[in-house]
């Protein structure tokens, strides 16, 4: 058989330069393109500019803050209370996440009890969040590569949980539902039965995304082996979340250092074994079945009580003391104006959010100011990492990768 | 591991390092020497029976304003986890106020570059051995450090230029092999 000649099928000089194997690498024939600060999707204000070979990204640099308000900065000067609603505006797909790791992080410095309701209420309001992130990252991410019919679907399901949290807490998006010590109200009487309810929807929502992309070849071709990271380099860079468990690595801190009761629920941790785009958004349609689960499970353990401490450090007295005694009054005055006041110290606390792990370092001075909070963003970590994966591939995967690793720019940049 | 074993192993591993150790709500802190920060990171990161091999978030605080405080004016924390292992330990030490500077740990760990850059924007911290400090989060005509305790929280900047980002461009296509 005779071998083919390459050289003929495939002149070297006339061939484009994607296909060409011998490169020259000189910078006059790279192409410098901004990907952002304000472009679609981006989803947020990111920028990242790339060095272009033909439509290869050759190199890249990134660029962030461009949503920077001073969180950390503004915290100090506010009272523990009045950090709460800023803490929403981290990650605002999933706002009661950030409210319950901060709120968390504060009753663990000062030690504080928090009634067994608002714990389920806290779990099942989060995954409910968690559920309504993964929604929209998969969701804007199919999009972005142009499926756009998944975004109606799983858009659709995510209007309905947020109805519920309308319900529950007033706001949609900047919900300020945890208070430290438990929760700024109790959950309404249908609660249950809604949620329920939504549940179902969002499986069949979920089911239906998953039949028109699942064996889909356009979506195959632009998500398996696109963008991939090793377990090792998610590691170093500090990944957590689904982002970390699509490359492989079972690390869920609701599996190891759980905390609220998740110990006792059954559940899974999905992982993937690639680390490609196409892990990424699976891992995260695994996950929402997961959290269904888990709130079934809530829902049906949900003890009854209060759902605020009487911790009277943290909690307002009931309004019948306030003006009834002169304790009460006193008590809720010294709350209003002077605060919280932890003692003097230094807390980190870690609760498993939507993109990863949330953390929050808080030093206390005794005063009713923290005197530092810093947080700790999960996708600061894999916005760090961005630049190196999409060195080599296009610019069409560079978005497709874009919206698998979520990057919330309100947490990002802070 | 234990709290108290892996102190006791730390002690063992890298005895000059340690100044003194403390418990943070539960969570084991170690105080450390600065000048021996990488080469204790180093060992914690690679000993088999530590293996913190994630370098959660790095943390810096301006005491100038603590009641009460007597040491060196910066402090910077280091939060390790060992997945492996599941433990995990907070470093933590002081930088004075004139030329705070601290061994940058990039070359251990890839986001702290990142890390370390913001540190430097918000705090001022210099990281000696970063291949890159420069700000992240504010503008890069930005004057001071805006988590400094005597930068007030109303201060405003006029700022006008966009950065190009050749700077960190050139030394990517450098590092390539494009000339």
């Amino acid at each position: 058989m005779n071998a083919i000649d390459t050289k003929t099928l495939l002149p070297v000089e006339s061939s484009s330069r994607g296909l060409n194997s011998v490169q020259s690498l000189e910078k006059k024939d790279l192409v410098m393109v901004n990907l952002g600060p304000s472009h679609p999707a981006t989803h947020g204000t990111l920028r990242a500019l790339c060095a272009l070979d033909g439509e290869t990204i050759v190199a890249a640099v990134t660029e962030i803050g461009y949503l920077h308000r001073g969180f950390e900065k503004d915290c100090e000067v506010h009272t523990f209370q009045q950090c709460i609603p800023y803490t929403d505006r981290l990650n605002y797909v999933s706002a009661i996440m950030n409210n319950v790791g901060f709120c968390k992080a504060v009753e663990r410095m000062m030690n504080i009890q928090v009634p067994e309701r608002a714990i389920y209420i806290r779990v099942i309001t989060s995954e409910l969040n968690r559920i309504i992130d993964h929604l929209v990252c998969a969701g804007a991410n199919l999009v972005d590569i142009g499926a756009l019919t998944n975004f109606w679907y799983s858009f659709n399901v995510r209007e309905k949980v947020y109805n519920i949290l309308e319900k529950l807490c007033g706001a949609r998006l900047t919900s300020s539902y945890t208070r430290i010590g438990g929760l700024s109200r109790d959950v309404y009487p249908a609660f249950g039965a809604e949620v329920t309810a939504v549940l179902k929807e969002i499986r069949k929502g979920v089911l239906d995304v998953q039949k028109l992309v699942t064996k889909n070849r356009i979506f195959l071709d632009r998500t398996k082996d696109i963008c991939v990271i090793s377990k090792e380099k998610a590691i170093s860079y500090g990944w957590t979340g689904p982002t970390l468990r699509a490359s492989g690595v079972e690390y869920d801190l609701r599996k190891a250092e759980p905390y609220y009761h998740y110990e006792d629920f059954k559940f899974d941790v999905p992982v993937g074994s690639r680390g490609d785009i196409f892990d990424r958004i699976f891992i995260r349609f695994l996950e929402i079945e997961e959290s269904i689960h888990i709130i079934e499970q809530a829902l049906g353990k949900l003890p009854n009580g209060p759902v605020m401490t009487d911790d009277k450090r943290v909690a307002l007295p009931p309004k019948q003391q306030t003006y009834g005694n002169i304790e009460g009054l006193m008590n809720h005055f010294k709350i209003i104006m002077h605060g919280i006041c932890p003692e003097p110290g230094r807390v980190y606390d870690a609760t498993e959010a939507a993109n990863g792990e949330l953390g929050f370092t808080i030093v206390s001075d005794g005063s009713k100011n923290p005197y530092r909070i810093k947080c700790r963003p999960p996708c600061f970590m894999n916005f760090a990492a961005y630049h190196t994966i999409i060195e080599g591939t296009m610019i069409a995967d560079a978005v497709a990768n874009l919206g698998s690793i979520n990057i919330i720019a309100g947490e990002l940049d802070r | 591991m234990e709290f108290s074993a892996l102190l006791e192993k730390l002690k063992e591993k890298t005895p000059q390092a340690i100044l003194g150790s403390a418990d943070r709500f539960g969570a084991l802190e170690v105080q450390v020497d600065r000048a021996q920060l990488a080469g204790m990171v180093k060992i914690l990161r690679d000993d088999p029976e530590f293996q913190f091999d994630m370098l959660v978030d790095i943390v810096s605080v301006d005491y100038s304003a603590f009641s009460g405080w007597t040491g060196e004016r910066f402090g910077v924390i280091y939060h390790l986890k060992s997945l492996g292992h599941g433990h995990r330990i907070q470093l933590s030490l002081t930088a004075p106020e004139d030329g705070p500077v601290v061994p940058s740990l990039t070359t251990l760990y890839a986001n702290a570059d990142w890390l370390e850059r913001e540190a430097f924007d918000q705090m001022g911290i210099r990281f000696s051995g970063h291949p890159n400090l420069k700000r992240l989060l504010n503008h890069h005509e930005f004057v001071g450090h805006p988590l400094r305790k005597d930068y007030p929280i109303t201060r405003r900047q006029a700022l006008s230029m966009n950065e190009s980002l050749m700077d960190e461009m050139e030394v990517r296509l450098k590092e390539k092999g494009y000339v």
